[in-house]
């Protein structure tokens, strides 16, 4: 049953993102269209570090923003092309990822948020800082994604690889939560000690997926930053962390679709909330108290919920 | 050269005081529920903004801040009653999203009531400079340190010598048994966020002269508060403090000998630092798991 549901599940969201485009009158659609599913992404491979290990992260805008300058650093002043531009960023990421959370992720609770919100900062003022390499505040411009004399132009091309890439991201993830790789993440989420009585090896299943959840952002931030064509250090500061907490917590935590709706949701809600001008941040900050105060468990795992009672009822 | 670090030693520990403000407001709230509150640097800022604002005004001083401690008081308990408290049962992750969702609206709520310019306050005492053995001291410094002293003596007081902040040491150590010794510990909640709001107004507003202030004042006076309570273990009063100081020092000492724009880092590379080797903080106890 556990299979055909994903299946299920896999197909409504390409056939959503398929259709989607129907209902895009414009270019500016699109560009949108294209962040959400970048959010998508990240907040995916986040999800299996928050949603199913448990372990929270505030400074996975760092490792996006890295994945971003890494690849806009390499192809300028290097001229690497982007392709090994961006995979040798996810490794370096990957790398850094692998050394501070064998230390970090031995924390709990507040002391990993401290701990992981730290590495964020400090790579966000690294970035702004080091001027001459990275362009300081102002930011530095970056090439347009190219493969073998391909170029990836419009928002509409960009639209179709980042669907892609959302359904193949969605796919690994639920075979990932669906192996014995998951079982031990969710054993390690319900009692870190109880499952390292049964013999799971807590600390390095942690460092993994902490690893693979940095690895994500840093290969979307590559992505975007070829995307956009143009990056500054607040790409990876503190507010984007926690968006990207936002983002999963808010669509429900330990559901992969869950972590697609709500990056969807967070990334047009500002775009939707520009009418209210100088209320924006007033309105923004409303909505996620009252979200996690009426819906802790999220949206998806709330309406799914009352459609069971309903089921049951009738 | 004792002169040079006598002067980063002096605004070492005036910003060191304000994050051990900030620190200890961290400490309170989270033992009186284990409540990490991202909106502390927001009552930093609302207490120097409404200070300057209402001096603006018109007001004399002495009323101003008075009337600011009081407001942002009453912003620490209406968020404890109406974010918190529906929210008791939620988990770690939940809780922190509330609270940083409170950060941005009490931020978005600062832009639209006041504006997104810099603000100052005169300093209490004038600006002529003190010569201590070769390096300057400005008088606000005193007023903070001072000010910083006079507020935790009177919190020890508080917490060691009163019956209700026995019952709130009492309800942190064990809150079933303080409940079912009457404590009111619903009651505690409330006071807690609003001696952490007191804290925090206290510090912001008597930084201002020095520092300036504005709607987006308060984020990294924050995030520093958190780093100075994280560093000393969280939820230990003494440690905050001291972590406040360590931070403070170490940052004007950083930004004086090395670089001044990795000033902001220091406090972060401190605590991963600090971290690493003692996962409890400086002072905390090491907790234990239950299966």
């Amino acid at each position: 049953m556990w299979k055909t549901a994903r299946i299920g599940g896999l197909a409504a969201l390409a056939t959503i993102l398929a259709l989607a485009p129907l209902g895009f009158p414009n270019a500016y659609f699109y560009d949108v269209a294209v962040k959400a599913l970048f959010n998508a992404v990240v907040c995916v491979g986040l999800n299996l570090l928050i949603g199913y290990a448990g372990q929270i992260s505030l400074g996975h805008a760092g490792f996006f923003a890295l994945g971003a300058y890494g690849s806009a650093i390499l192809t300028s002043t290097y001229k690497v092309a982007p392709l090994p531009a961006m995979l040798i960023s996810a490794a370096a990421v990957g790398l850094l990822a692998y050394l501070v959370g064998r230390p970090i992720l031995k924390l709990k609770g507040h002391y990993l948020a401290m701990a992981t919100l730290g590495i964020g900062i400090i790579i966000h003022i690294v970035l702004k800082t080091e001027a001459r390499i990275t362009g300081g505040p102002d930011g530095m411009s970056v090439d347009p994604f190219s493969l073998m004399g391909f170029t990836m132009m419009g928002d509409r091309m960009w639209y179709w690889a980042a669907a892609g890439l959302l359904v193949l991201t969605v796919w690994l993830s639920l075979n990932l939560i669906d192996s014995p790789v998951g079982r031990a993440l969710r054993a390690v989420h319900g009692s870190e000690v109880g499952a390292e009585v049964v013999g799971v090896d807590t600390s390095s299943y942690k460092v993994m997926v902490f690893v693979v959840s940095a690895v994500f952002a840093s290969l979307v931030g590559s992505l975007f930053a070829h995307k956009d064509g143009f990056i500054t250090p607040d790409i990876g500061s503190f507010f984007r962390s926690v968006e990207f907490v936002v983002m999963v917590v808010l669509g429900g935590m330990a559901s992969t679709f869950g972590s697609v709706i709500g990056a969807v949701i967070l990334t047009l809600l500002p775009q939707v909330l520009t009418f209210v001008e100088d209320y924006e941040a007033m309105v923004l900050g409303g909505i996620m108290m009252g979200m996690m105060i009426f819906l802790p468990k999220g949206l998806l795992p709330a309406v799914v919920s009352q459609f069971r009672k309903r089921g049951a009822a009738r | 050269m004792f002169a040079e670090l006598l002067q980063y030693l002096f605004a070492g520990l005036t910003s060191g005081a304000i994050y051990a403000l900030a620190g200890l407001g961290f400490a309170i709230i989270y033992n009186a529920s284990h409540v990490i509150n991202f909106a502390q640097g927001e009552f930093i800022m609302i207490g120097g903004m409404a200070t300057s604002m209402m001096v603006a005004a018109g007001l004399p001083l002495p009323l101003a801040i008075a009337l600011a401690v009081v407001v942002t008081m009453m912003v620490g308990v209406a968020l404890e009653k109406f974010a918190i408290e529906p929210a008791r049962n939620s988990d770690v992750v939940t809780i922190i999203i509330i609270t940083i969702g409170a950060s941005i609206f009490l931020r978005g709520l600062a832009q639209v009531v006041w504006d997104k310019e810099f603000h100052s306050l005169p300093a209490f005492s004038g600006e002529t400079p003190i010569n201590v053995a070769g390096a300057t001291l400005m008088p606000q410094s005193i007023w903070v340190v001072g000010i910083s002293v006079l507020v935790i003596v009177a919190l020890w007081w508080f917490f060691n010598r009163t019956l209700f902040g026995k019952a709130m040491l009492a309800t942190s150590f064990n809150r079933l048994a303080a409940q079912l010794m009457g404590i009111g510990v619903k009651k505690v909640l409330m006071v807690s966020f609003a001696l952490s709001a007191l804290l925090g107004a206290v510090g912001g507003i008597v930084v201002t002269p020095i520092t300036f202030t504005n709607y987006e004042a308060g984020i990294m006076l924050g995030l520093k508060g958190f780093s100075a309570a994280v560093l000393g273990g969280l939820g230990n009063g003494l440690g905050a403090i001291v972590g406040g100081l360590v931070v403070g020092i170490a940052e004007a000492l950083a930004s004086g000998y090395l670089s001044s724009a990795y000033k902001d880092a220091v406090a972060f590379v401190i605590i991963l630092f600090v971290l690493f080797f003692l996962p409890n903080g400086l002072f905390g106890k090491k907790g234990t798991d239950r299966v």
